[in-house]
């Protein structure tokens, strides 16, 4: 028995360039989630929760919120003498040292970290999604079929085959053919981006791939394809629960909403499967006489003055009295003066909207848009911010 | 930097913290025939330890000792290793200081000072030459710096933290205090028949630790065990005991009815911001709750609430603990919801505490009075 049996490693180094403004300071999987968690939260978790114990986090891009962020990974109960979590940047070595060129390639540079534990599975994982997912049920199916490798998939309707990573596969779910954003999919199976490879397999995959000077150092387009033309049993693990990309401002907007709603496919409320995150240690909120508030989710240390409707608020967060905020996403520590009105929008992190300002309520837009203010801007009194503008 | 172990010294560093926990908890009736007074749940999301805990740590205390007596089991639980307050400390931190009086032959609980007295070797072997001593029974957000440095500069013996009270209040207890035009203790009594001061002790005591150490030793080897009355008050002549004012929000929860209102008095912005933004943050245990949900039904005003609730029906000038779950048509005013319980369907709650776990079913109806609440014990089912 190898001492871990199966190895986290989280690819957490992506900018997340879709999200804009919601990264410009920050890693993608360190930006802010209902109310209280950042991304990172859920794959850490879900790790947690299904009893992995030792958890690589490759970091790249913007890494100084995200590594304090994780710290040592209590927060997630992962402080452990042994394993435990460790962030991972790319590093030099005896022959220089090189960014991490794709997913795969973030693996391979970090081949000796995997060696030290000598697992026997290595998990790989997206630092972006939202779901909660048991990994050991995933081992368990991995192991049952004996395979070499197992994706997770989701189905996704047909329409939108063309936005993902499509996996095709014969009766017993083995995969024999992988086609990246087909035009005309075979089948609905996208990709998760959650892998599990037998590590002596994957070992040996990593280093042919490095070898190659004009590879992509990427699963999706390299080493999976390069599996499936060897005839390895890869196999897909279809995922039927809530499982969200973050990847645009509209779809990060889109998944604060599936939040809400009476009862939303993500129980973020479920005991036996806590989403962790790390305490910002806030007072209880306040719901003060002059609020109302409707069918929102408001988190700790938070004042509410004025009116929300369909609404997440994180932590920190003061609404003045006689705002009216609808279908507003409000990042940690944001103050919206009174009177203010906002519909449609994502305010960031310790932005100021002084008094009376409209934002997300003027101007005409054929198509729905989210109006988004970055983090730390003043907006200024009376100010009128149109419809899909992006501040900052 | 400041070196851990350079003795001496004017910095808070060379200040430990002690919190008396063994102190009578009766007067909270219900609330306290499972619990220690320190382990009471208080504001939504606190137990009353996490207050004095989090003034000492945010005033730069590194070495806390926290005196039990009994009923502890609650607090232990909170406490921890001390991780929330960051008192995991490889040197100094959090020490749980148990009743080691009780494995003697004659069993009988004597006072406070047993407490103090079966410990004596922490306190000798603490590095810091200064001591406060704190009980749990107050709330307030304190820095302890410049009562440290006016202790220092006024070369006092003891000083003591009061706050002048507007106006007397009379549902509760206090222990009172005269001072001079210089602030001098001139006289001091705990609960007095007659209410003569409106200056009301913080139970907060500066002094050196030789000194503590001195007071234990006196006292103990004279048959007198009680830490504030023979410890404190029998010194007031003899010692050179001074009074510092404390002007922020404070509340002494010495009764039923003072710990209700003081729960309820969070509501008022001012205190809220006072007693949680002012002097630094109120740490305590995380316990990883989601945001608290408003769904469409709910109608909520003017009230506190913890994460991890789902709220659906009508609440009120309330106080919601954590993971508070409240079904549609229920209504609740002026009421303190502890953790876990849940307030079932068209269920009428005014003027009541409800402890943890607590399960209300559908269309109850529950009244206490403004001045005298109705408490239902932890885990009942109504």
């Amino acid at each position: 028995m190898p001492e871990v049996e199966m190895l986290g490693m989280l690819l957490a180094g992506g900018k997340g360039s879709r999200l804009g403004v919601l990264t410009k300071n920050i890693a993608k999987p360190a930006v802010p989630f209902g109310a209280e968690y950042r991304l990172i939260d859920f794959p850490l978790s879900n790790c947690s929760n299904s009893g992995i114990d030792t958890v690589g986090v490759l970091t790249q891009y913007k890494p100084l919120v995200l590594n304090s962020y994780i710290g040592n990974g209590s927060s997630w109960d992962l402080d452990r003498r042994r394993g435990g979590v460790t962030v991972l940047p790319p590093y030099v070595k005896e022959g220089g040292g090189a960014w991490y060129k794709g997913t795969a390639d973030a693996i391979y540079q970090n081949i000796e970290f995997i060696d030290l534990y000598n697992p026997e599975y290595v998990l790989v994982l997206s630092g972006d999604h939202i779901y909660k997912m048991d990994y050991s049920e995933m081992l368990d199916y991995h192991k049952n079929k004996n395979a070499e490798a197992s994706i997770a998939v989701i189905e996704v309707p047909w329409e939108d085959t063309n936005r993902f990573g499509i996996m095709n596969t014969d009766d017993e779910h083995r995969i024999y053919e992988f086609q990246e954003k087909p035009d005309n999919a075979k089948n609905n199976l996208a990709s998760m981006g959650i892998y599990i490879f037998n590590w002596q397999s994957l070992r040996k995959y990593l280093i042919a791939d490095a070898a190659k000077a004009d590879s992509d150092g990427d699963f999706g387009k390299n080493i999976i394809p390069e599996m499936i033309d060897d005839d390895l049993e890869i196999y897909a693990y279809t995922f039927k629960n809530y499982w969200k990309d973050v990847g645009t401002i509209e779809s990060y907007w889109r998944a604060h909403m599936d939040l809400l709603g009476d009862n939303p496919e993500l129980n973020i409320h479920d005991r036996n499967w806590i989403i962790y995150s790390v305490n910002p240690n806030r007072p209880p909120h306040y719901i003060a006489e002059t609020a109302e508030v409707d069918h929102s989710l408001i988190n700790k240390g938070s004042q509410i003055f004025g009116k929300v409707d369909n609404c997440v608020i994180s932590y920190g967060a003061r609404i003045g009295k006689n705002a009216v905020i609808e279908n507003c996403v409000i990042l940690p520590n944001a103050r919206i003066g009174v009177g203010s009105h906002i519909k449609n929008a994502i305010i960031c992190e310790n932005v100021t909207i002084e008094r009376n300002c409209e934002i997300g309520i003027n101007g005409e837009s054929d198509e729905f848009k989210v109006t988004v203010i970055g983090d730390n801007e003043v907006i200024k009194k009376g100010a009128n911010i149109e419809i899909g503008k992006v501040v900052g | 930097m400041t070196p851990e172990d350079k003795k001496g010294g004017r910095q808070m560093s060379n200040v430990m913290g002690i919190i008396n926990n063994a102190l009578d908890e009766t007067f909270l009736e219900k609330l306290t025939n499972h619990r220690s007074l320190a382990s009471v749940p208080f504001g939504a999301r606190y137990r009353l330890i996490d207050f004095p805990l989090s003034n000492m740590v945010n005033s730069g205390i590194k070495n806390v000792g926290l005196l039990l007596e009994s009923k502890y089991r609650s607090l232990m639980d909170h406490i921890g290793p001390g991780k929330a307050w960051d008192l995991d400390r490889k040197r100094n931190g959090m020490f749980i200081l148990p009743p080691a009086h009780i494995y003697q032959a004659n069993r009988a609980y004597k006072g406070d000072l047993q407490n103090f007295a079966s410990n004596i070797d922490y306190i000798k072997r603490s590095s810091q030459e200064y001591v406060i001593i704190t009980s749990p029974n107050i709330v307030c957000n304190i820095d302890y710096r410049s009562a440290f440095q006016f202790h220092l500069e006024n070369e006092n013996d003891i000083t003591i933290i009061y706050k002048e009270l507007p106006v007397f209040r009379r549902d509760t207890t206090y222990t009172v205090l005269n001072t001079d035009d210089q602030d001098r203790v001139i006289d001091m009594r705990v609960n007095p028949a007659k209410n003569y001061y409106k200056k009301i002790s913080l139970q907060r005591y500066i002094m050196k630790k030789e000194l503590l150490l001195k007071i234990i030793d006196d006292c103990v080897s004279m048959g007198q065990w009680d830490f504030l009355k023979n410890g404190i008050i029998g010194n007031i002549d003899k010692l050179k005991v001074y009074g510092y004012p404390f002007k922020s929000y404070a509340s002494v929860i010495n009764s039923i009815t003072g710990y209700y209102k003081s729960n309820l008095e969070l509501l008022k912005p001012e205190v809220w911001q006072d007693l949680f933004l002012k002097h630094g943050s109120i740490f305590t245990k995380p316990k990883d709750e989601a945001p608290t949900e408003y769904k469409e039904s709910s109608f909520a005003r003017n009230i506190l609430a913890a994460n991890g609730c789902i709220i659906e029906g009508e609440v009120r000038n309330s106080i919601l603990f954590r993971g508070v779950k409240v079904h549609p048509g229920a209504h609740i005013k002026n009421s303190i919801i502890m953790q876990k319980s849940e307030i079932g369907p068209n269920v009428y709650l005014e003027n009541v505490i409800l402890d943890k776990g607590v399960i209300i079913t559908g269309d109850k109806e529950l009244r206490g009075d403004t001045n005298y609440p109705l408490i239902i014990e932890k885990n009942s089912i109504v």
